[in-house]
């Protein structure tokens, strides 16, 4: 089973330079909500920026992770908010 | 009191379908779903029905839909597992729901509550 730690970890491990705050929702193990910002999502659309986050996961998702619900941000969009 | 106004996968309906090829030659459901997101301009696939949703996360972009006032064509992807699958490999996204608008994926669940809340999902199902 899968702790939020888990998956921040994997996540800030692949997507250089990203920085994840994961929460078990459920403190099931298994639905996780994450807002992750990379500067890597600079320049990609929305769907594109989930993508990368949900390939980090590959066939987990909707598998041992049944729902990973996730808010993607570039750094540029936080200084400006 | 569906918003669907025909069935989108009526090959799905439950009528026997004929195999006329192996699968490895055809893949009617691929096929299906990709005729369905090209013919419908706005179109769900979700856990249930729009009257019925079988997941919170499917219920919730039902509601922004039917908030907006969009007509949606919508297919239940849980009758069977094929039909999950083969979505997922046409549209390279894991999870359900997933919204096409114009023949494009739009987003799940989170993209569509984002864009519904900054009124960017009306403009996009335009």
């Amino acid at each position: 089973m899968a702790s939020a730690e888990d998956i921040r970890q994997r996540i800030e491990a692949a997507i250089p330079g990203a920085s994840a705050e994961v929460e078990d929702y459920t403190g099931g193990g298994d639905h996780f909500r994450a807002t992750v910002t990379a500067a890597a999502f600079d320049g990609r659309s929305r769907i594109e920026q989930h993508r990368l986050v949900y390939e980090v996961f590959g066939a987990e998702i909707g598998g041992e992770i049944h729902a990973l619900s996730l808010k993607t941000q570039t750094p540029s969009k936080i200084e400006t908010h | 009191m569906s918003s669907s106004p025909s069935n989108p996968l009526p090959m799905l309906s439950g009528e026997p379908v004929p195999v006329a090829a192996p699968v490895e030659q055809t893949n009617p459901i691929r096929e299906a779903i990709a005729q369905a997101i090209a013919e419908h301009k706005v179109i769900l696939f979700m856990k249930g029905t729009p009257d019925a949703p079988a997941c919170g996360f499917s219920a919730r972009t039902v509601a922004a839909l039917q908030e907006l006032d969009v007509p949606f064509a919508a297919v239940d992807i849980l009758p069977d597992p094929r039909i999950r699958q083969e979505l997922s490999a046409i549209s390279n996204w894991p999870t359900i729901p997933q919204l096409f608008a114009g023949g494009e994926l739009v987003g799940g669940c989170d993209i569509v509550i984002e864009m519904y809340e900054s009124g960017e999902l009306a403009q996009a199902l335009l």
